[in-house]
């Protein structure tokens, strides 16, 4: 198996005339936690969109743990869990019916699959909503389901586009706190995307990625050094007032 | 992956089709309460207006509720079809589709498995819709009702993937009223399930020539057909050419490369 999760080389692509991503470049290791921070339309959502081949790049090349997703995709959509922005859990299906049903899209036998389910619903603490319809959950409960989902089927690299927004401080804590475990323990290789720079660590990989562009990549330490600054916010806001400039 | 995981893909989707719609009950009586009230009321109005003459696949002379009935049973299938792509687009607009389309499957599988599951669920409908117009003396032979299946399996198909293509095509939910007024109104009412083609030949031949290009047409008359023992060649390999056309359609329109949905989302 490749010693890289994700390799991104030189990725653009457009919506007509108008340019979203220029050259994105950057690799993911194994086990790595890696933040993809930028402001809203900075070509986060869109590099998922790609990654996870609801589009199609239109240059560049995009492999996961070495199969390019352009000839093996399947292969490499095998070894995904994603979380998306927008929810996309069903509604009018129960938790367990839905944690069913993505097994099955994952080809997996939903019988052997009912020890995990119950497990993954422990994990979150909604073992006793099991049977309740999603529609009933609070936003930040479907964030849970919807991110023990997308680790339900061990992948071996976790996207998760903004998974934390619209949910309260504690509710955010809680889903960090869940995917960091599983980084850490299981060697999953996760990409974070999100806007809001408090949830980077310094020990965390950092991409900040800005009009479509990646203005610099390396750990949070290494991007506070080269910008001269004390926080990640204001590495952030350095990068991006002069990247726009 | 296995033969066996692509079994279990097809298995989750066909079980969720049915869930939604178990639990959509508004659904599942709206399915049904159409084509009835065409069929007692509707019928029972025009039956002495509509009066039918001896015409293939009929013996004899027959009530005009029995000729509609398969005619209602392709509406069944064509409002099914059209829920069913109305619910794609749902699903695209909420997001739940994107889960289907990143699973590592091929494409035209995952699409393939979403129209099996949709036709299954409608053709279930069809059959309440027989079992029902039994009641009110609608009897073709027993034996047409085992040889009815693979006829409303191939209509179901061609009309969910033209859905399936329309819905690759419409840009949001709203839009889809409009495939009321543009599609599933002309195609039903331009076809031979209300009345037979040589009546409409009588009024007009330009909507006689509409009608007969129609695929609905082709899809009620292989219906009606298969349900008294017999087969309409004609009408077989216009209903599975314009399925394998409608699919094709449908599979551009949901390639990330070449299709629609990359050019109308933007951000």
């Amino acid at each position: 198996m490749s010693d890289v999760a994700l390799d991104l080389a030189g990725v653009s692509f457009s919506y007509g005339r108008r340019k979203v991503l220029l050259d994105v470049t950057f690799a993911l290791a194994p086990g790595e936690f890696c933040v993809l921070l930028g402001i809203n339309g900075a070509g986060k959502t869109t590099l998922f969109s790609l990654i996870t081949r609801l589009f199609v790049c239109k240059g560049g090349g995009i492999h996961i743990y070495g199969h390019n997703l352009r000839h093996r995709s399947l292969e490499a959509l095998a070894k995904l869990g994603v979380v998306f922005q927008q929810p996309t859990l069903d509604l009018d299906l129960t938790l367990l019916q839905n944690l069913r049903y993505h097994c099955a899209l994952q080809g997996l036998d939903p019988g052997s699959m009912q020890q995990p389910i119950e497990q993954a619903l422990i994990d979150i603490g909604l073992e006793d909503r099991a049977g309740d319809k999603v529609r009933q959950l609070s936003g930040g409960q479907r964030r849970r389901v919807e991110l023990a989902r997308a680790l339900l089927h061990r992948p071996r690299l976790l996207l998760a586009d903004e998974p934390t927004v619209g949910l309260d401080i504690h509710s955010r804590q809680a889903i960090l706190q869940q995917v960091r475990e599983r980084c850490r323990r299981d060697g999953v290789g996760v990409l974070w995307a999100t806007h809001l720079v408090d949830e980077v660590e310094p020990g965390d990989r950092l991409v900040v990625l800005h009009e479509g562009e990646v203005l610099t990549r390396g750990s949070a330490a290494q991007v506070m050094e080269e910008t001269g600054t004390r926080s990640v916010r204001d590495a952030f806001n350095h990068l991006t007032r002069s990247g726009a400039s | 992956m296995k033969p066996v995981q692509y079994l279990r893909c097809l298995q989750g989707i066909l079980v969720r089709e049915v869930l939604r719609f178990v639990h959509q009950r508004e659904r599942f009586f709206g399915a049904l309460v159409r084509p009835l009230v065409w069929l007692f009321i509707f019928a029972a109005g025009f039956r002495s207006v509509l009066g039918i003459s001896i015409i293939p696949p009929y013996q004899t002379y027959i009530l005009y509720e029995e000729y509609i009935v398969p005619g209602l049973a392709t509406m069944i299938l064509l409002f099914s079809g059209m829920q069913s792509s109305l619910s794609m687009v749902y699903d695209r607009e909420m997001g739940s589709m994107r889960m289907l389309m990143v699973s590592p499957f091929p494409r035209w599988y995952l699409l393939f498995c979403k129209l099996i599951a949709g036709s299954l669920v409608s053709i279930a409908q069809v059959y309440l819709f027989l079992g029902i117009a039994w009641f009110w003396e609608v009897e073709p032979p027993l034996f047409g009702y085992l040889l009815v299946f693979p006829a409303l399996l191939l209509a179901s198909l061609m009309l969910g993937a033209l859905g399936l293509l329309l819905s690759s095509a419409i840009k949001q939910l709203e839009n889809f009223a409009g495939v009321m007024n543009f599609v599933i109104f002309p195609m039903f009412f331009a076809s031979s399930a209300l009345y037979p083609l040589w009546r409409i030949r009588d009024s007009s031949v330009i909507l006689y020539e509409i009608c007969r290009f129609n695929p609905f047409t082709h899809a009620v008359e292989l219906i009606r057909f298969s349900l008294y023992g017999e087969i309409n060649w004609t009408a077989l390999f216009v209903v599975v050419g314009s399925l394998l056309l409608f699919m094709a359609g449908a599979l551009v329109g949901y390639d990330p490369a070449r299709g629609l949905m990359t050019r109308k989302q933007g951000g």
